[in-house]
């Protein structure tokens, strides 16, 4: 599963981890997060997320 | 007038001693714009200042060196009151590079439409020679703004910090060691409570990396209020205290009031914790500002928001204060609310749904009392407050 980058704050997005404060489950990938999910730093929407190099 | 930091090092910014609205922020001693003057092989200036005091900037300049010799102009962060007088800046000195971050260059191009400045841009770890000195970049991003950057002065251990360890703070000491120590940390508190505070994670983070590669500055130049050279470690270690949200044995009573029953609730409540030696504050919306009561939240364990229901809802200064602590993010701040009413009473309950939306904890259940208190409702506001002062001691 590919790690993603927020273009706005540089915060980076690991599946593995995922994003438990805000409901999301370690293992899960980028894509299955759902469209409202936000970046937990800056706010900026998925769209504003590319995949890391 | 222009100030000498060190050797080669100067403050050339301004004072703005009248500035009491800082978009929300009670600016309650005024502020500094503080941009700084670097005279080496290549003359280097960092950052500019609000647009109106151009002039006196400017004159400061002047006082130091002719502004066209002026080589390179470093944006360490975009917002206006920092650039705001860039656009006159880089007319007179049509420096060689403007440099700055990624985002940095996108958000002046945004705010100034200039495609055709002779921008530079920099990334964390980019390292410039301009003579005797290098300057060491260091991205920042959100802290507080994407753009956000270091610059370091190696040889000299100056650490240009742009927002990061500033205070709104007008004063005529430049220098941490000569203005009133309580007052400088009350403004600096104040400051991170709320610039800085939905950024904890990265300023922890940050702290974390500069104690772990044993960097020590001399000297941490903010771009707000006093320069930190007789103690920047105790800024430093101030962050990391508050970046934590280390929560001491305090609660804030928030509230407003209509007809004085929410007020005598929020007195029923206080003499509940007082019963229960536990340090807390009233504050009334209607009386202190959200700026000062965010800065008092910052290290308390709980806080108490108290409204009565108006129109099947809350007063405004109520909405107005969860709407601006919903943004600040606090984390590990539990709560309770309160409130009288006429009769629908749904004050306690928005309020309620309004701190869990927050991420704080209830830790008891509302207090609603129907129009005017009781002694037997006095009597439950006062071992409501006890409930919450036991709580709040465990």
């Amino acid at each position: 599963m590919r790690r993603y980058v927020c273009s706005v704050c540089g915060y980076v997005y690991d599946p593995e981890e995922g994003d438990p404060e805000h409901g999301i489950a370690p293992g899960t990938a980028f894509e299955d997060l759902p469209a409202d999910w936000v970046c937990p730093v800056c706010g900026a929407s998925k769209d504003q997320f590319e995949p890391e190099d | 007038m222009a100030l000498k930091v060190k050797e080669g090092i100067y403050w050339v910014g301004v004072i703005d001693w009248n500035l009491r609205e800082f978009h929300g922020y009670l600016t309650d001693k005024g502020t500094t714009y503080n941009s700084y003057l670097v005279l080496d092989e290549k003359v280097v200036l960092f950052d500019t200042v609000k647009s109106e005091f151009f002039p006196i900037f400017l004159d400061n300049i002047k006082e130091i060196i002719d502004p066209k010799e002026i080589d390179l102009i470093v944006v360490n962060h975009v917002e206006m009151d920092h650039s705001g007088a860039l656009p006159k800046v880089m007319e007179i000195i049509k420096p060689e590079k403007l440099i700055c971050s990624p985002k940095g260059k996108e958000h002046l191009i945004k705010h100034f439409h200039r495609e055709d400045w002779p921008y530079e841009v920099v990334k964390s770890g980019d390292q410039l020679s301009i003579g005797k000195r290098t300057i060491k970049f260091l991205e920042t991003r959100m802290l507080h703004w994407p753009d956000s950057m270091f610059s370091l002065l190696v040889e000299d251990g100056v650490l240009i910090s742009q927002d990061a360890f500033g205070q709104h703070y007008a004063t005529y000491g430049r220098f941490d060691d000569e203005v009133d120590q309580a007052e400088l940390m009350r403004q600096a508190k104040k400051y991170y409570a709320n610039i800085l505070l939905p950024y904890s994670g990265l300023v922890s983070k940050l702290v974390e990396e500069v104690e772990k590669a044993g960097l020590k500055f001399e000297v941490i130049a903010p771009d707000h209020g006093v320069i930190w050279r007789k103690d920047p470690d105790k800024i430093i270690q101030s962050y990391k205290k508050w970046s934590a949200q280390q929560r001491e044995e305090k609660v804030v009573i928030v509230y407003d009031t209509m007809w004085h029953s929410t007020e005598l609730l929020a007195q029923g409540i206080s003499k509940g914790l007082e019963d229960e030696g536990v340090d807390h504050l009233l504050m009334n919306l209607h009386f202190n500002h959200r700026s000062e009561i965010i800065t008092e939240i910052l290290d308390a364990k709980a806080i108490l928001v108290g409204s009565p229901t108006m129109n099947n809802y809350l007063l405004p200064t109520v909405g107005d204060f969860l709407a601006y602590l919903k943004g600040l993010k606090p984390k590990g701040l539990k709560g309770a609310a309160f409130g009288s009413y006429g009769w629908s009473g749904e004050s306690v309950k928005v309020i309620e749904k309004e701190l869990e939306s927050v991420g704080i904890e209830l830790i008891s259940e509302g207090l609603r009392v129907n129009f005017v208190p009781s002694e037997e409702d006095m009597k439950k506001a006062r071992e409501f407050g006890r409930k919450i002062g036991r709580y709040v001691k465990s």
